[in-house]
């Protein structure tokens, strides 16, 4: 079986396309896994994989632990609000204990871009990103992916549009590189006040007329809007948000076609997604979650057993 | 009567034109005889063949925290690291704890200097207590020996502030130094805005963010015909602004350090926290602008800003670690390997700005290698090539992104206050 280039997946800037595709195709065996009665296999038995959660996640944490017990991996949970996080310890420190209780796998969630790099190059356990600040979130955009890959065929060609606040979003980078990599064409829309600077050098193409991005859709990918970024911070109200950018069923409607609408979640309703998209035929929020599953399933798997 | 003479060296002095290769003989700390083939008894005699004197160099902005934060420096370590790297005089920051915002702080420094190699001028507060509301008691501290004001660290944004620290501050013959940065722009940033920064999803500094406050305070230096240094320049808008500013004659000059003629924020992909100072690392282009503002004479003086922090406090999360890396042990080398044998400047322009040009602005004398002056010197082995390894550096601190950088040119040895200071 074929391996991968990377030891750690601290995001998709610079993963061979060999390796994306290697884990999209390893996550079809793992879906199919998941149809079965009894959902788990012994692939990790023996391996420790710890959650270090440093910043308040529920639904990626509660997928990682589904991933990893369905894989038989020992699973120790570890969250900062109860830790020694709080009396001033290191993330270093922290990292460094964690492991010296002979930790394999370290799955990682930080407020802080970069914090995976910082520990994959003191640490000796293998690190999978679970999103780190405004830097990377790749098994969000694997999964995105390989929703994609299921609804259209390839992703070779693929228009995709990333809808919401660029300059702060994990999903949008990692989609980004991932997607490029992958062959699609990718574009984004919000304002301009939600695109971090450059942007345009990284080969994607900006809009800021929701309706041009969606003419120029396959699918949508409608990032959540942070609502504690409401108070004056890069736009002026959530309704304003919504009425200039939210993807609402009159949108599509005037489209005239099919888009395939995807979000990251927790969804806000009425802000940048109406729920008849939400809810209705074109949206594949659900079979996302389902397929988050599968990808970190097929990432622990391939990261877990690389040889040394 | 000690008396020390250092045989065969070319001399180079920007002030009096000299560059000559001679010998040189101290006695009692001064300079007693120049010329060719000098004999002396008794004299500590020092073959500098291939090697260069040339006049005590000056870093007008370091950080010896002290008082407050000895963990990371103190004047002793900091002076010990100036030695090494060449320096026979510095100027530290008051962003101490307490801060240089009173003569008695002042006095204290110069207390603690007393009988060192090196000598430590203090530069004070803008401020009381480096808030930026009301200006510290600047003739009290200028009495005491301040040879500047900053309140370093930290911009001085309000403009009635800032307008009554240039005008009271134009009584005296040193300027006000600002940190130019725009406070709201900067939040929470902890690298350039760029097209890295985007990639790596780290909270950007725009260079809007000093380019805007270095206009503006142009203006104000302008309309109260006062003094103002810019300290750590990096970007191309500063260096244009400062570039009309002294074309309209205004008192206005500038420094630039090491770090940021030398690497770019391409740097900052190693996520590694030596490479995070406060102005960040700037782009390609701005790198060439700050060679070029030093070749025009747009920017007076190199400067390291030398901030060192202990490795605990560096060690961690790139957005949580503290501004600032150390510069005073790579300073000559990278002038030499980035300025000189680049021929962006020539030797006498290179030790014009870590010399003349800083001494003159801080208000210190001027030094010629001259008969009959006291003897301030540095000794530079402009051919040496070698590589940093920050576990040989004499500072209490570690943190500096040049760490492995092979080199060319490094003080070998620095002569002031009547005592040699050979490096290892």
């Amino acid at each position: 079986m074929a391996s991968l280039h990377i030891d750690h997946l601290l995001g998709l800037q610079n993963v061979p396309k060999e390796d994306i595709t290697l884990i999209l195709d390893s996550t079809d065996t793992f879906l199919e896994i998941l149809d079965r009665p009894i959902k788990k296999v012994p692939t990790l038995q023996g391996k420790t994989v710890v959650n270090l959660f440093f910043e308040n996640s529920t639904r990626t944490r509660i997928s990682f632990e589904l991933a990893e017990r369905r894989l038989s991996a020992d699973v120790v949970n570890f969250a900062a609000g109860s830790s020694s996080v709080k009396k001033g310890e290191t993330l270093l420190d922290t990292a460094r204990n964690i492991e010296a209780m002979k930790v394999d796998i370290v799955v990682m969630r930080h407020s802080a871009a970069g914090a995976g790099h910082f520990l994959s190059k003191r640490c000796t356990s293998r690190f999978i990103n679970a999103g780190d600040g405004a830097h990377e979130h790749p098994t969000q955009a694997l999964l995105d992916m390989c929703t994609l890959r299921q609804k259209h065929g390839s992703l070779d060609g693929l228009n995709v549009c990333i809808i919401g606040d660029i300059a702060h979003s994990r999903v949008a980078r990692s989609n980004i590189y991932g997607l490029l990599t992958m062959g699609a064409d990718v574009a984004v829309c919000g304002p301009p006040s939600m695109m971090p600077y450059d942007l345009e050098k990284l080969g994607v193409r900006i809009f800021h007329n929701v309706d041009e991005a969606l003419q120029f859709s396959d699918a949508v990918n409608v990032l959540r809007i942070q609502l504690e970024r409401d108070a004056g911070a890069d736009f002026p109200t959530l309704r304003e948000y919504n009425q200039t950018f939210g993807i609402t069923r009159d949108r599509l409607d005037r489209l005239g076609r099919e888009v395939t609408v995807l979000h990251p979640g927790p969804i806000n309703r009425g802000v940048e997604i109406e729920s008849e998209v939400a809810d209705g035929p074109y949206s594949v929020i659900l079979p996302q979650v389902t397929n988050g599953v599968a990808i970190r399933m097929a990432v622990l798997y391939l990261i877990g057993t690389k040889a040394e | 009567m000690a008396s020390f003479l250092f045989k065969n060296a070319r001399m180079v002095d920007p002030v009096t034109g000299l560059d000559t290769e001679q010998d040189l003989l101290i006695v009692d700390g001064t300079i007693d005889k120049l010329g060719p083939s000098l004999s002396a008894s008794d004299s500590e005699e020092i073959d500098l063949k291939g090697k260069t004197i040339v006049p005590g160099l000056c870093d007008m902005h370091v950080h010896f925290r002290e008082p407050g934060f000895e963990h990371k420096e103190d004047i002793r370590s900091g002076a010990a690291s100036a030695a090494a790297g060449g320096f026979t005089a510095v100027a530290c920051m008051p962003n101490t704890d307490p801060p240089i915002d009173n003569a008695s702080v002042v006095a204290y420094i110069y207390e603690k200097a007393k009988g060192l190699p090196v000598d430590v001028y203090p530069i004070a507060a803008i401020t009381k207590e480096r808030k930026g509301e009301a200006i510290a008691p600047m003739v009290e501290l200028r009495k005491a020996g301040a040879v500047g004001f900053s309140d370093d660290g930290s911009p001085v944004h309000n403009t009635k502030v800032l307008r009554i620290a240039l005008e009271y501050a134009s009584m005296f013959d040193v300027p006000v130094i600002q940190h130019a940065e725009d406070p709201h722009l900067f939040t929470g940033g902890s690298m350039n805005e760029s097209i890295v920064s985007t990639e790596l999803g780290l909270p950007p500094i725009p260079r809007l963010s000093e380019d805007a406050v270095v206009a503006r305070d142009i203006m104000f230096t302008e309309y109260v015909n006062g003094r103002y240094h810019l300290a750590h320049m990096s970007t191309i808008g500063a260096a244009n602004a400062v570039r009309a500013a002294k074309e309209k004659g205004l008192h206005v000059t500038a420094e630039v350090a090491p770090h940021h003629f030398a690497l770019t924020d391409e740097a900052v992909r190693s996520y590694d926290s030596n490479v995070k100072m406060n102005p960040p690392l700037r782009t390609a282009d701005d790198v060439r602008a700050m060679k070029e503002a030093l070749r025009d004479g747009v920017a007076d003086v190199i400067a390291t800003d030398h901030a060192p922090h202990a490795g605990f406090e560096k060690e961690v999360e790139f957005v949580y670690a503290p501004f600032g890396i150390i510069g005073l042990e790579t300073a000559v080398g990278l002038s030499v390997t980035e300025l000189l044998l680049e021929q962006w400047l020539t030797l006498p322009q290179l030790i014009e700005k870590l010399s003349t040009n800083p001494r003159r602005i801080i208000g210190l004398p001027e030094l010629r290698i001259e008969e009959g002056q006291r003897a301030n010197l540095t000794l530079l082995d402009l051919a040496a090539e070698w590589t940093v390894d920050v576990h040989r550096f004499k500072s209490k601190s570690r943190n500096s992104p040049f760490h492995g950088r092979a080199l060319t040119g490094r003080a070998i040895g620095i002569f002031n206050n009547g005592q040699l200071v050979l490096a290892d």
